[in-house]
């Protein structure tokens, strides 16, 4: 059995080698792509000219206002005199945001009540306006933590449970408090290397084989199935991790996203939504007797619900209730929620286990799919 | 002398379609056995099926005394196989397909390396070790993918249509490392439709429609299909001579072999027969001469008596 499979793996070994073009893309552009993300396609938006008319003119106020000023993402613009003022400055784009804090907010939050405040935003550009809310979302949620830190310190009590405590805001604010795109990108993107060197190589390079006839070569031999599966799924899952590993070092050199969370969790269920996707691999390398077919098949289960279906771009919670559902179908969900926890906050598995579930019931439906397909192709 | 393979009532159905519908043989050790037949005829079909590649729907099998439907991973031990695409790996050198086959095999190291250095001086690869499999002409790759299946010492051979697309030289070359083979003790089974070819087996067998129409060596086939002569006739109108040909008694059987055509005259009239019965209709004769029979005019023969025989 040790001399089969090591034969398979070094002659995909070599496969691998002496084909340096694709070696070099597998590594390479995920790298390119991070870059990609990083820099040039930045989510990010910075130097929003925000109009501020603060009718309260209390130190509170001043604060709300001094605080949106130093996150560095705003640009003081002239402040509108009346609410007329506010809706022009939009329309001309003077301002992409105006602030109005009403009068009574010192008031209201004296007597620990939430205090109305306005934001209003210019919304023709749909991705920077909800880019800009959720620094709004980010710059309130501060205040007011630190108002309360401040109230409870003043007072020598604990900090009270006021109605100011908004849960459904905060994760935002804690794990990605300056919101970088590029750290929202970085699970998405070692995902996206995962199933292109995992499901697509895997896939092609076994229907590679059925194309000229040496899988048949290979059939005649007293290889066992479990072996061929083995030695066709074990290269492309190093090759996979390396560059895995690979993203995540440059994310933390080039852009600073550090792991927060376990290392060894995250190298446990990275190795558990590679065997889904070895495990996937092969069951597709079953369905096609060409590579192009292949190719097909893989990129419209894995690459596009990848793109579009994972939350690695479009955030899931945004899409309507039907779409909501179809997204559990791909495991690349549940793969990148696990790393958003691991990367960004530094969760424990309490918070994903239930991911974690599913991506192992995942990889042995589709192990064990894959597994009889490919052994009942063998011998019609 | 022992079976290295028999066959008996094997059958293969796909669907409603029967690709081998019931054919018997054995082959005995160390011999060459020829498996004819035109394309669909159920050669490969029937190949597979004792290479373990397929399971048989019905009848039994045994090759190198083990069962293809008990004991399949038996038959995988002790067989070799070469596909008709020469499955080679193109981008491994000549050396490392080698080595790659037999790491299938489970040879140990050093074994593989003195099986290797044989089977490249038999099939005349040695000094080719580092050329890589797509640099090597088809004559080569066919010789390769042969020693790729040689490596484990198997002791009965399928040679699925190896000789395709290589030049007759090359195919000279190939058929001298088959002796060789066969005088060392190994049985080989091969298909080919190069008819020329099948001349070199020891025995050969005839599917059509999935079954086995006609058997035994070549020089029996012959004799026993023209107890008669055979005449070769070349005239300027063909279509008219082998329709009045067909049309007379004497003749046996009459067809067409390009713009030339070939009689069979029935056992005790002469060839002159020929001459006269197309003077009769006015059909110019430029030649007209008594040839021995080849493997293809006992083909052409069998077959159109076994479709006369399904259309009654």
């Amino acid at each position: 059995m040790r001399d089969r499979l090591a034969a398979l793996m070094r002659k995909e070994y070599r496969h691998i080698l002496r084909d340096p073009g694709t070696l070099f893309t597998l590594l390479a552009v995920p790298l390119f792509l991070l870059v990609m993300f990083g820099y040039a396609i930045s989510l990010d938006v910075n130097n929003i000219p925000l109009a501020v008319r603060d009718l309260d003119r209390s130190p509170e106020s001043r604060a709300l206002v001094a605080s949106f000023l130093a996150s560095g993402h705003f640009l003081p613009s002239p402040s509108p005199p009346d609410s007329r003022a506010e809706g022009r400055a939009l329309d001309t784009g003077a301002a992409m945001a105006v602030l109005e804090i009403p009068d009574g907010f010192a008031a209201a939050l004296a007597r620990r009540e939430t205090a109305p405040v306005q934001v209003l935003v210019d919304g023709s550009d749909g991705t920077r306006a909800a880019t800009v809310m959720g620094y709004v979302d980010g710059m309130t949620m501060r205040f007011s933590t630190d108002l309360r830190r401040l109230a409870s310190m003043r007072s020598g009590s604990p900090p009270a449970s006021g109605p100011a405590m908004v849960l459904d805001v905060r994760p935002r604010v804690l794990f990605n408090q300056e919101l970088k795109s590029v750290s929202f990108l970085v699970p998405g993107l070692v995902a996206l290397i995962l199933i292109i060197t995992s499901v697509i190589s895997t896939a092609l390079s076994v229907v590679r084989e059925k194309e000229n006839g040496s899988m048949e070569q290979i059939i005649v031999s007293p290889v066992r199935p479990i072996e061929l599966i083995l030695g066709k799924t074990l290269p492309y899952a190093a090759i996979g991790l390396v560059a895995a590993a690979l993203v995540l070092s440059a994310s933390a050199i080039l852009f600073g996203v550090t792991v927060k969370g376990s290392i060894l969790a995250l190298a446990a269920m990275t190795v558990l939504f590679v065997l889904a996707c070895l495990a996937l691999g092969i069951f597709i390398s079953t369905l096609a007797e060409t590579q192009q077919v292949a190719f097909l098949i893989s990129a419209m289960l894995t690459l596009i619900p990848t793109f579009t279906l994972s939350g690695f771009v479009f955030p899931i919670r945004n899409m309507p209730p039907a779409i909501q559902a179809v997204t559990y179908l791909f495991p690349t969900k549940y793969y990148i929620e696990i790393l958003r926890a691991l990367l960004l906050k530094g969760a424990g598995f309490g918070t994903y286990w239930h991911q974690a579930l599913a991506l192992l019931v995942y990889a042995v439906v589709a192990a064990a799919a894959g597994a009889a397909r490919f052994a009942r192709s063998r011998r019609k | 002398m022992a079976s290295a393979i028999e066959v008996r009532d094997l059958c293969k159905s796909f669907g409603a379609f029967r690709a081998v519908d019931g054919i018997s043989f054995s082959v005995p050790q160390g011999t060459v056995f020829g498996l004819l037949g035109a394309n669909g005829a159920g050669k490969s079909t029937t190949i597979r099926m004792l290479c373990g590649l397929l399971a048989p729907s019905s009848g039994m099998a045994r090759v190198a005394g083990c069962d293809i439907a008990k004991d399949p991973e038996g038959v995988k031990r002790s067989i070799g196989y070469m596909s008709q695409k020469f499955s080679l790996y193109e981008d491994l050198t000549v050396i490392e397909n080698l080595r790659f086959f037999a790491g299938l095999y489970g040879l140990a190291p050093r074994r593989i390396e003195t099986e290797a250095g044989e089977i490249m001086s038999l099939t005349g690869l040695a000094g080719r070790e580092a050329s890589l499999a797509a640099e090597l002409s088809a004559g080569y790759r066919q010789r390769l993918a042969l020693g790729c299946a040689l490596l484990h010492s198997p002791r009965v051979l399928f040679l699925d249509e190896p000789t395709a697309g290589v030049d007759p030289a090359a195919r000279r070359v190939f058929w001298d490392i088959i002796y060789r083979l066969a005088d060392s003790g190994s049985t080989v089974l091969i298909t080919t439709h190069y008819l020329d070819e099948a001349e070199y087996c020891g025995t050969v067998t005839l599917m059509h429609a999935g079954r086995i129409v006609a058997a035994g060596s070549p020089g029996q086939l012959k004799r026993e299909r023209f107890p008669g002569r055979l005449v070769e006739v070349e005239c300027d109108n063909p279509e008219a001579a082998l329709a009045a040909l067909k049309a007379d008694p004497r003749i046996e059987e009459a067809a067409l072999f390009g713009t030339r055509l070939h009689a069979a005259i029935a056992p005790g009239a002469g060839e002159l027969i020929v001459e006269g019965i197309l003077a009769s209709r006015g059909v110019g004769l430029s030649r007209a001469e008594s040839i021995l029979p080849s493997l293809e005019d006992v083909f052409i023969r069998v077959i159109s008596e076994s479709e006369k025989e399904d259309r009654p």
